[in-house]
């Protein structure tokens, strides 16, 4: 093996175990060995990959506060480091990792917590989209609008959970105080997406989030419809189809008969106005 | 003063003071249209798919000239470059047609792993020899030449066999790249590494530098008490930094500078200072000796 190789991955095993000792041969000025200079790099690396979980998760960083934050996420950059330079995608598995987390286990809805705010990031960064008009629906005749086919916004995501994690998110990221609630009050489902500029975030009615997750999946309006049914039997698809056409959640439609998707308005490039 | 679109399109970088471009000043930066030569960004921060970081680029990229500084290429690791993250710096690249672009000596991948900072090599033969041939590789890849950033260093090995500087000039030599000469990593380094940061500056192929980039450092002392200078982006350039950057433009002449904060970041008016400050010192020092001119 080149020496260049062993040396960067003796100093890689070191970066990441800290139990380890220095790799030998890295000296200060006077040749000799310094353990604090080499951690300069391990709180770098540290540091720096905090600081990207704090500004991706300020609600879970608020809820828990600074100190147990921090040690949250040193605990998780060690079980899973970044495998991208790419730090807008790190902290996928973040959401995961807190629910296996036992000094978090006291606080049930923060997972989900956390699920919200990687969903918010994701919208943040996805592709540009320009979400399909209110009207376009109404240019398919009645008797084919169930086997029309919707194409989700690609910044479209949704948080579900069986807590008000949705009215938690919301108080801890406005500044005012947050007050109490009860965790007993039922689940909420939240769609989060960025039609134009802003990432914009709302409660969804029970049965929405299956009919979207459904469409997203390909299927029909009439499939989408049952899959939401069996969630909620007072599943109102026409109110639903119209709450989700006017928040921007589509961005196209494909009929049957139609080779390929009929395209209505050409992808933004994200260069227009802001 | 309006701001007016598409005046820069050309966007070669001047030899004024520029301002790393951060999230917090988008909209400051876009209402208000400050008089500075040039913004710089990470380009990692901009490989996501769409978004506000985008828009906000192409709008400010519309009105300034655009440095493209890459944080995470890895060019010192021993291992080829990351294929997929070479075709990310050219899509921005040709996107955002960046007056200049940037990228350090140093390493941030090893195996699977991404380490979130610059981490130093040895100066041997062998590390050489691999940096040049990835250098190679990025300009030929992007189709253009590079610049490349001097490290600031905590520690040395003690297996190297080069100076930092004859290593620097060598890879200059076998690559045709550019230089970018950090002068606050001059100072950390120097610091560090007890060199004298004047004489650095000095012996430095400075006929090869296109940018300069200042920063603040913060003091701490290693396990002998000597001081152990980091190189953290979070503070106003000190007072010796502004002083070894007086000494380096009297030899290099005015340059594109730019001022680095990427922590604890500031209201504009405190960055817009300290590039007024480079400014003021460029039009104070910024002919050059005429002892080097023939050199330059």
């Amino acid at each position: 093996m080149p020496r260049l190789a062993e040396r960067l991955g003796s100093f890689a095993a070191a970066l990441r175990d800290p139990a380890r000792p220095v790799p030998r041969g890295l000296v200060g000025p006077d040749g000799k060995p310094s353990a604090k200079r080499f951690a300069v790099y391990r709180n770098n690396v540290m540091v720096g990959l905090t600081e990207a979980l704090r500004a991706n998760f300020p609600a879970v960083c608020r809820i828990v506060g600074e100190e147990f934050f921090q040690a949250m996420a040193r605990a998780y950059i060690v079980y899973e480091p970044p495998a991208s330079p790419i730090l807008l995608d790190y902290g996928a598995g973040f959401a995961n990792f807190i629910a296996e987390f036992e000094p978090a286990a006291s606080l049930p809805y923060l997972p989900d917590v956390a699920r919200l705010e990687r969903a918010w990031t994701e919208a943040y960064h996805a592709k540009e989209g320009q979400p399909l008009a209110a009207e376009a629906l109404a240019k398919i005749r009645a008797h084919r609008i169930h086997a029309a086919r919707l194409h989700v916004h690609p910044s479209v995501r949704v948080a579900q959970s069986r807590f008000p994690a949705l009215t938690i998110w919301r108080m801890n990221v406005d500044d005012r105080a947050p007050g109490p609630v009860d965790l007993k009050s039922g689940g909420e489902d939240a769609l989060v997406m960025r039609p134009q500029a802003a990432v914009e975030v709302r409660s969804m009615p029970p049965g929405a989030a299956d009919f979207l997750a459904a469409l997203g999946g390909g299927a029909t309006l009439a499939q989408a419809s049952k899959s939401a049914l069996r969630a909620d039997a007072h599943f109102d698809l026409s109110a639903n189809l119209a709450a989700l056409i006017g928040a921007g959640a589509f961005i196209d439609y494909s009929l049957p008969t139609d080779a390929g998707a009929v395209g209505l308005t050409p992808p933004d490039d994200g260069r227009g106005e802001i | 003063m309006a701001c007016r679109a598409g005046q820069s399109r050309a966007g070669a970088i001047p030899a004024r003071a520029g301002v790393g471009l951060k999230p917090e000043h988008y909209r400051t930066i876009l209402k208000s249209c400050p008089d500075i030569g040039f913004f710089e960004v990470h380009a990692e921060n901009y490989m996501g798919a769409g978004g506000p970081p985008h828009r906000y680029l192409t709008a400010i990229r519309n009105r300034y000239p655009l440095s493209l500084h890459g944080v995470s290429l890895s060019i010192g690791a021993d291992r080829m470059l990351d294929r997929d993250h070479l075709k990310r710096l050219k899509e921005l690249i040709e996107r955002y047609q960046p007056g200049l672009f940037s990228e350090h000596l140093a390493w941030s991948t090893h195996e699977t792993a991404f380490f979130n900072d610059l981490l130093p090599v040895p100066y041997t033969a062998e590390t050489l020899t691999r940096v040049v041939e990835h250098i190679d590789d990025v300009q030929e890849t992007l189709g253009r030449q590079m610049l490349l950033e001097n490290p600031a260093t905590y520690l040395a090995f003690a297996e190297s066999s080069y100076s930092e500087i004859d290593f620097i000039a060598e890879i200059v030599r076998r690559t045709g790249c550019g230089l970018l000469l950090d002068i606050n990593n001059v100072y950390v380094a120097s610091t560090n590494q007890s060199w004298d940061p004047v004489r650095y500056i000095d012996a430095y192929p400075l006929a090869q530098v296109q940018e300069v980039h200042l920063a603040g450092f913060a003091r701490e002392a290693d396990d002998k008490s000597r001081p152990l200078l980091i190189d953290a982006h979070d503070r106003p350039v000190d007072d010796a930094v502004w002083g070894l950057f007086a000494h380096a433009i009297r030899r290099l002449g005015p340059m594109p500078t730019l001022i680095e904060r990427d922590a604890k970041v500031p209201r504009w008016p405190e960055l817009k200072a300290e590039a007024d400050r480079a400014e003021a010192i460029m039009s104070g020092c910024g002919r050059k000796d005429p002892g080097h001119a023939a050199s330059g």
